[in-house]
């Protein structure tokens, strides 16, 4: 336990009183880290669930996974395929490895960044450090372009932890979810840098319109549905594989991390939407296509089921899922200046989950008031 | 014969150390004692003396919220403490107990003839007045009140919890004299509640209104059975009593001496011999098992409610169990990460569920620290009742009594949302919280 020893013996430096005690926080977010404390129950009751918020982040962060795999190798896949001579004949391996590259250093821009201010916001505010930005942090780089310059990851990352979260007061308490957000920001702030079909490709100087932009301009893709599933379309790092994100929503589904209702209810609503759409002559593919194509799979796997910005309750839960499933198409298909809609169809919903909430409360309430005009 | 009523929701947590069906005499406990701590707002005010003579009925203290209300020795001996916390706070009156046993001449009246009243102040002189519970607030029952019915739970589904028919399986005439005696305190019902397949002699009580259930924790608790025979709304009061204090007040108005003993169960991981005691009421924990390891805690009550005791103290008078589980103030290397499989969650982040038939020896370590509400949907699993747990706690923490009444405050009790805690994974200390706030309502009305 030479280990234990050795944060024993700095842990004074950095208690109240020590010459560190200014990194408080800090320290104890790196020692939790590494130990789960021993903290003994107080009140209530004497024994806990060893699952912890911790346990329940990295489960997602494992979700997410497979997808950021399939999204790496489909960034080299898809630089090849445009012809990059770097990558003449290269494997599989070769293929990954290339957009390993390209995302790494978003990945490392979004979480310092995030991290950092999370780290002086649980400081000043002398609380524990949360274990939200963990999957924040990963999400954030997966809904961006390739091609989006770091500084603006830098910029709406802290956007959205400060503006998004800390401002609200942190984790638990945030209205919108801060991977969106920082999506959205991008989108909003820099459009030029975050539109277009150049954005889409890790390599200069090389364009061709995503998969939905095809759709929703000319009603046909020029990949067939199986590529689209699989993932080998172009898109950002977390989105286009849905095979993928199906792994990890069994993940999240099987532990119980993500709620299925939501999730359900998403993919429910999207397709019912695509399908009205279709049979009104409005869209000339198949509904399913939706589902598949840009970051509705993504969308409705991780970032709807956000539990703090989703509909907290069960009954809220399915109109909150199926609303964002159905917004999503009803952008997609009536705006085609902004074909991707899940973003914003998902924000929306986030401002009005707790309004799905009141009314679900509410009825509870009037069940309870019935209960005395019975007498 | 009335419908079963079947819970989905709920948990039975299984730990190692349940009671073996064998009831031991414990010795005469070298001090035995009462505190006020063991009752909610009561504000106690003494009427004994270190060095005053007592008898097994002889008032200690009372309360000053209802000074009707006293609080009675179990024992006959010599008052030896009075223990007082800070601000003087009273902790407990310990009394040391003669070697022979005498009861004091209680007034005790026939409960089929004597009028509500004589059979209210017979209870409260007796001291028994204090077993019974009343909703909403889960106080001790106002004497001056008239409940709309009195709710008996002849069950416990807590972890390791004593079982009831073995407990009373010779105490069936002070059992229905209990019940009868509570008949006449209520206009309405006395509504019993049995588990369904285990119902021992409480299906053959006449003059109660009987019920089964069946389910998981906490199908037990009186508070989830009151939701689904008779739910409480604003304005309604009920009273519940536990069933062993039911025979409790039986045996009294039969023999006419107040008799505190019972039957304890002595469980968890810990207990030398888990397996049922004979014990009095009150009395010290080194009487009923002996000296303690400082690494164990003891509680008094079951795991997920009891009140944590020193290894010198006393078992609490309303306390039907006693559990003994390791404490957990250890460090462990990347816990949250590891598979952890001699740990329970119902979490399939973990692999308990692989197990489900397996017992579990958990300590009392929190397994992570306190974060905000980030998981949703959990509670409402572990609580079979029409309440949003979450959001009556937040209107708990921002005091807003109206929300608070709206959302059934006046339905649940700290022991009803135990389950919602153990599973929480952001630690919240819910029945604080809810315990917090029924203070505020009794503090405002």
């Amino acid at each position: 336990m030479g280990l234990r020893n050795f944060v024993d013996k700095i842990k004074p430096t950095f208690s109240e009183g020590g010459k560190l005690s200014f990194l408080h926080s800090t320290f104890e977010g790196f020692e939790t880290f590494l130990y789960v404390p021993n903290t003994t129950t107080a009140k209530g009751a004497h024994i806990r669930d060893c699952n912890d918020i911790k346990r329940v982040m990295i489960v997602v962060v494992l979700a997410l996974i497979p997808a950021m795999l399939m999204g790496m190798y489909n960034i080299g896949y898809q630089s090849q395929l445009q012809g990059l001579a770097e990558l003449e004949g290269a494997g599989v391996f070769g293929l990954f490895w290339y957009g390993f590259l390209k995302m790494l250093p978003m990945i490392i821009v979004s979480y310092v960044t995030g991290l950092a201010i999370e780290f002086t916001f649980a400081q000043k505010r002398k609380h524990e450090i949360n274990e939200g930005f963990l999957v924040t942090g990963l999400l954030i780089p997966m809904v961006m372009p390739v091609s989006v310059p770091l500084w603006i990851v830098a910029l709406s990352t802290a956007f959205a932890v400060i503006i998004g979260k800390e401002v609200f007061g942190g984790t638990g308490m945030n209205v919108f979810n801060p991977a969106l957000l920082a999506r959205a920001f991008a989108f909003f702030a820099y459009t030029p840098q975050m539109s277009g079909e150049k954005v889409w490709y890790a390599v200069d100087g090389m364009s061709g319109a995503t998969a939905l932009e095809q759709l929703s301009t000319t009603g046909t893709m020029q990949w067939s549905a199986m590529d689209a599933f699989i993932g080998l379309i172009p898109g950002s790092m977390g989105e286009t594989s849905t095979a993928a994100i199906l792994i990890g929503a069994a993940i999240l589904l099987f532990t119980g991390v993500a709620s299925w209702r939501i999730m359900l209810s998403v993919f429910v609503g999207g397709l019912a939407f695509g399908y009205l759409f279709d049979a009104v002559g409005m869209t000339e593919f198949p509904a399913y296509y939706h589902l598949l194509v840009g970051g509705f799979a993504f969308g409705a796997v991780f970032m709807a089921t956000d539990p703090v910005t989703s509909a907290q309750t069960n009954c809220g839960k399915w109109i909150y899922g199926f609303m964002v499933g159905a917004l999503a198409v009803l952008i997609r298909v009536i705006n085609p200046a902004y074909p991707e809609g899940m973003m914003l169809s998902i924000l929306f919903m986030n401002a009005l989950a707790p309004l799905i909430d009141y009314f679900v409360v509410e009825r509870n309430i009037a069940r309870r008031k019935k209960l005395i005009k019975n007498i | 014969m009335s419908k079963n009523i079947k819970l989905c929701k709920g948990l039975d947590i299984k730990l190692v150390g349940k009671a073996e069906a064998v009831v031991e005499n414990a010795p005469l406990a070298k001090s035995y004692a009462v505190s006020p701590l063991d009752y909610e707002n009561v504000t106690p005010k003494l009427l004994v003396k270190v060095g005053d003579k007592v008898e097994a009925g002889s008032a200690l203290f009372f309360d000053k919220n209802n000074p009707r209300i006293l609080f009675t020795s179990p024992v006959s001996g010599v008052v030896s403490a009075i223990n007082r916390g800070e601000k003087r706070k009273l902790l407990n009156v310990a009394i040391e107990p003669d070697q022979t046993q005498v009861a004091k001449e209680l007034k005790v009246v026939n409960p089929a003839k004597a009028d509500r009243s004589e059979i209210v102040e017979m209870l409260l002189e007796s001291g028994l007045w204090t077993s019974i519970v009343e909703r909403p607030y889960g106080v001790i029952a106002n004497p001056d009140a008239k409940p709309k019915a009195i709710f008996v739970s002849a069950f416990d589904s807590a972890p390791l919890a004593p079982d009831y028919n073995f407990v009373l399986k010779s105490e069936k005439a002070a059992v229905e004299a209990g019940l009868a005696v509570l008949a006449r305190l209520t206009d309405g019902k006395v509504h019993l509640s049995a588990r369904k397949g285990d119902e021992g002699f409480m299906s053959e009580i006449k003059g109660v209104e009987y019920h089964t259930f069946s389910g998981k924790h906490p199908v037990g608790n009186v508070g989830v059975q009151i939701h689904h025979i008779d739910r409480i709304a604003k304005g309604d009061i009920v009273w519940t009593v536990n069933i062993q204090d039911v025979a409790i007040i039986g045996r009294f108005v039969t023999t006419g001496k107040l008799d505190m003993s019972k039957t304890i169960a002595v469980v968890g991981s810990e207990a030398k011999k888990p397996c049922y005691k004979r014990i009095i009421a009150g009395a010290s924990i080194e009487s009923i098992v002996g000296s303690v390891a400082s690494d164990v805690r003891v509680i008094s009550g079951d795991v997920l409610t009891g009140s944590k005791t020193s290894a010198d103290g006393y078992i609490a008078v309303k306390a039907n169990m006693l559990s003994l589980i390791p404490e957990g103030d250890v460090y462990e290397l990347l816990g949250w990460a590891m598979p952890r499989f001699h740990r329970f969650s119902v979490s399939r982040a973990y692999f308990s569920w692989l197990c489900p038939k397996k017992e579990y020896k958990l300590d009392t370590n929190l397994n992570g620290g306190e974060r905000p509400f980030v998981v949703t949907g959990l509670y409402e699993n572990y609580l079979p009742m029409d309440v949003y747990v979450s959001y009556l706690l937040k209107a708990c923490l921002v005091k807003d009594l109206d929300k608070m009444e709206n959302l059934g405050i006046y339905e649940v009790l700290p022991e009803d949302l135990a389950l919602c805690e153990f599973v929480d994974p952001s630690k919240i200390e819910m029945q604080q919280i809810l315990r917090d706030g029924i203070n505020l309502m009794i503090k405002e009305s």
